[in-house]
């Protein structure tokens, strides 16, 4: 049952598998087991980047194919929904309408850049998805009177998502509220996806792209079109991608240019999937949770750690929590060379040295 | 017994389409001028854009040069090259400001002294850093494109944050020696002093990047070892050695652009390198990876339509680069001029 369920990708590591049963009973049972609006956001943004980190995986880990477009559908399925429900009203149809569009422009548009870029050289398509996905940043932060520019828009969702709607009383102290629903509709549309995805890479379809990322021109000898196969990759991994941003969305009942389309967001993305390991599907649970708690609650510590060294030279500096990205930096550096297997790899490799 | 029949070979010279076809690139550029011409009402406006869309182009040339070489040569893709911008504009700018008795001056001489200084402590600063990018984080991961895109990736996250824990987070206000403030008048058009300066220069260098790919040993060597490095090795040249020379080369070439690019804006932060490294992935993608020429003549495209599409549709700049890139996309696949690999 639940390998059918896995897609019979099961973790192959005892410790991992305890960590993600961990995870996983953490975010299931997240508004009870800890109370208190940040942990709850905390866990839907994990949930939701769990989805979004899976998904550039796919592109990443399986197809072998690096985007820099990933926050650019991510935005695309956030502002689909927010500018429905804008359009239409908080209704659930809008709701519907919005993701459902979200997802399919932004798999129509990767559909346009891959037929453009991956014809010819998988580089180009990094090159060309950074272009097109800042000239994107730059005309949704133009385009105030639609999108509402920098300042980005605060939305307006169905009542049924909203602390204002309650129905029934208490469950072990915990109010039954809009906001639990919210919580639990970002959570199973989360997981929804992420066993989705997990079905994707275990299909011959994810195969063939192991196939094309280990050696494209023996596939292309074999018989798969391997243009078809990456371009395929890229409009399912940006509609998965536009469909998490449509739960952020709604999750935050606002978007913006900052929190959805940045290049930090990217970054982010880039190295959630290399720490949790990349073309394990796995690796995203891992890296996303890691990361969305170290982000949370680690740049306190730094704050701390600057204040600490106050009067020694240069160190104060290094330590500011607005440089947490040079040690981002530096940690990805060092994982990609030391680590390229990544949490997951190793653990399932069974120990900490090197396989090889 | 038939006789032979009558052999009559001539060389027929090519029709005129297909003589043209190798310069269509270089073509191109003049073309875009008279496009603008045609489109923009009055000529002295015409001019002021084409001056300056020039000296943009000049600009991008010279940051973007090093980038293509550097992948032509060693097929290594360089993400973190936009730092060596940032890099080179802060040193050159902190020179600059040190130099304020020069700059301050109105005297040309002392203003391109000073300015002098400064590109050659950013080219310093910046080959000194290119040599140590290429040690430490490129070489490794030789061979593996995907690796290579994201090691540099991160380096180019780490050594920004360095410039803003050197620098402090905000932006520099540069303003540009006196001797270069203000424009000259020709046939109506105002164009400013600094924009045919940086229009000279990027010039001269091209001429001088020619000369060397062409005139000398090592410009033959790197051209060869573009084509088919192997053969270059199995002659007995270190072609790694040649790669390092390039990739300094390359990176303090990015830093004289970050100077120059630093002036032209009167403004630098530490993300400015980030931003116009799209520019340069545009140019490097239309010229051909690995081609200085189409490196050139894709940086004037870029630079032109830029600003003639500023000036007659300000909305529409944004895109117009990325319309530019798939329009020669769709003529070229591998860019304007594609390097032709021996292999």
């Amino acid at each position: 049952m639940i390998g059918t369920l896995l897609s019979g990708d099961l973790p192959r590591s005892r410790i991992l598998t305890a960590l993600l049963v961990v995870i996983f009973l953490g975010l299931a049972l997240a508004p009870f087991l800890f109370p208190g609006v940040r942990s709850v956001d905390t866990a839907a943004r994990i949930s939701i980047f769990i989805v979004l980190v899976a998904s550039y995986d796919l592109l990443l880990g399986y197809a072998g194919i690096v985007s820099f477009a990933h926050t650019m559908f991510f935005g695309i399925g956030a502002y689909g929904v927010a500018l429905t429900l804008q359009a239409m009203g908080r209704g659930w149809d809008a709701v519907l309408i919005g993701t459902l569009a979200g997802a399919g422009t932004a798999a129509a548009i990767a559909l346009v850049i891959g037929l453009f870029s991956l014809r010819v050289r998988a580089i180009f398509f990094a090159m060309i998805t950074l272009a097109v996905a800042s000239a994107v940043g730059v005309l949704v932060s133009q385009l105030s009177g639609l999108t509402g520019g920098e300042d980005g828009l605060n939305i307006q969702i169905p009542r049924e998502l909203t602390p204002a709607f309650k129905f029934g009383g208490e469950l072990w102290g915990v109010k039954l509220n809009g906001k639990l629903l919210a919580y639990y509709l970002v959570f199973g549309t989360a997981l929804v996806l992420f066993l989705l995805m997990l079905r994707i890479v275990n299909s011959p379809f994810g195969r063939t792209l192991l196939a094309v990322r280990e050696n494209d021109f023996r596939a292309e000898a074999i018989g798969y079109p391997v243009v078809r196969y990456r371009t395929a990759a890229t409009c399912l991994s940006a509609a998965i991608a536009a469909l998490a941003g449509a739960l952020y969305a709604l999750w935050l009942r606002y978007v913006g240019p900052e929190t959805v389309l940045s290049m930090e967001l990217m970054i982010d993305i880039l190295l959630m999937v290399v720490i949790g390991g990349m073309g394990t599907i796995w690796g995203a649970v891992i890296g996303a949770t890691l990361f969305v708690i170290a982000q949370n609650y680690l740049q306190e510590v730094m704050g701390w750690a600057s204040a600490a060294t106050e009067g020694v030279p240069l160190l104060p500096n290094l330590l500011d929590p607005d440089r947490w990205l040079l040690w981002l930096g530096l940690l990805f550096v060092l994982s990609v060379y030391f680590f390229p297997a990544g949490i997951v790899g190793r653990l399932r490799a069974g120990k900490w040295n090197d396989p090889k | 017994m038939s006789t032979a029949p009558t052999h009559a070979p001539r060389i027929e010279r090519k029709p005129l389409a297909q003589r043209l076809a190798p310069h269509l690139p270089m073509l191109l550029i003049p073309a875009l001028m008279l496009l603008g011409l045609a489109l923009i009402p009055s000529v002295p406006s015409w001019l002021t854009l084409t001056v300056s869309g020039l000296a943009m182009g000049m600009m991008i040339f010279v940051m973007a040069s090093g980038m293509t070489l550097v992948f032509g040569l060693m097929d290594v893709i360089n993400f973190g090259h936009g730092v060596f911008i940032s890099v080179g504009a802060f040193v050159g700018v902190s020179v600059l400001l040190m130099l304020d008795h020069l700059t301050g001056a109105p005297s040309m001489v002392m203003a391109l002294a000073a300015i002098l200084l400064a590109v050659i402590a950013a080219i310093l600063a910046t080959g000194a850093l290119g040599w140590a990018f290429e040690r430490v984080i490129v070489k490794p991961v030789y061979g593996a494109h995907l690796k290579q895109i994201l090691v540099t990736m991160g380096g180019l996250i780490v050594v920004e944050q360095l410039i803003i824990v050197l620098w402090g987070p905000e932006e520099i206000y540069i303003p540009r020696p006196e001797a270069l403030k203000g424009a000259v008048t020709f046939a109506g058009a105002a164009m400013e002093k600094y924009r045919l300066l940086a229009v000279g220069v990027g010039a001269a260098l091209f001429l001088a990047m020619r000369l060397v790919l062409r005139r000398t040993k090592i410009g033959l060597i790197v051209r060869a070892g573009v084509e088919n490095g192997e053969m270059v090795e199995a002659l007995g040249y270190r072609l790694r050695m040649v790669f390092i020379g390039v990739f300094v080369a390359g990176s303090a070439l990015a830093g004289l652009g970050g100077v120059m690019w630093g002036l032209y804006q009167e403004v630098i932060t530490a993300h400015m390198g980030q931003q116009i490294m799209i520019l340069i992935f545009i140019v490097v993608i239309i010229g051909g990876l690995g081609s200085v020429e189409g490196c050139f003549i894709g940086a004037l495209l870029v630079g032109l339509l830029q600003n003639y599409v500023a000036f007659l549709e300000p909305k529409a700049a944004l895109i117009s680069n990325i319309g530019l890139l798939v329009a020669i996309l769709m003529w070229r696949p591998m860019g304007m001029i594609p390097v032709v690999k021996a292999k």
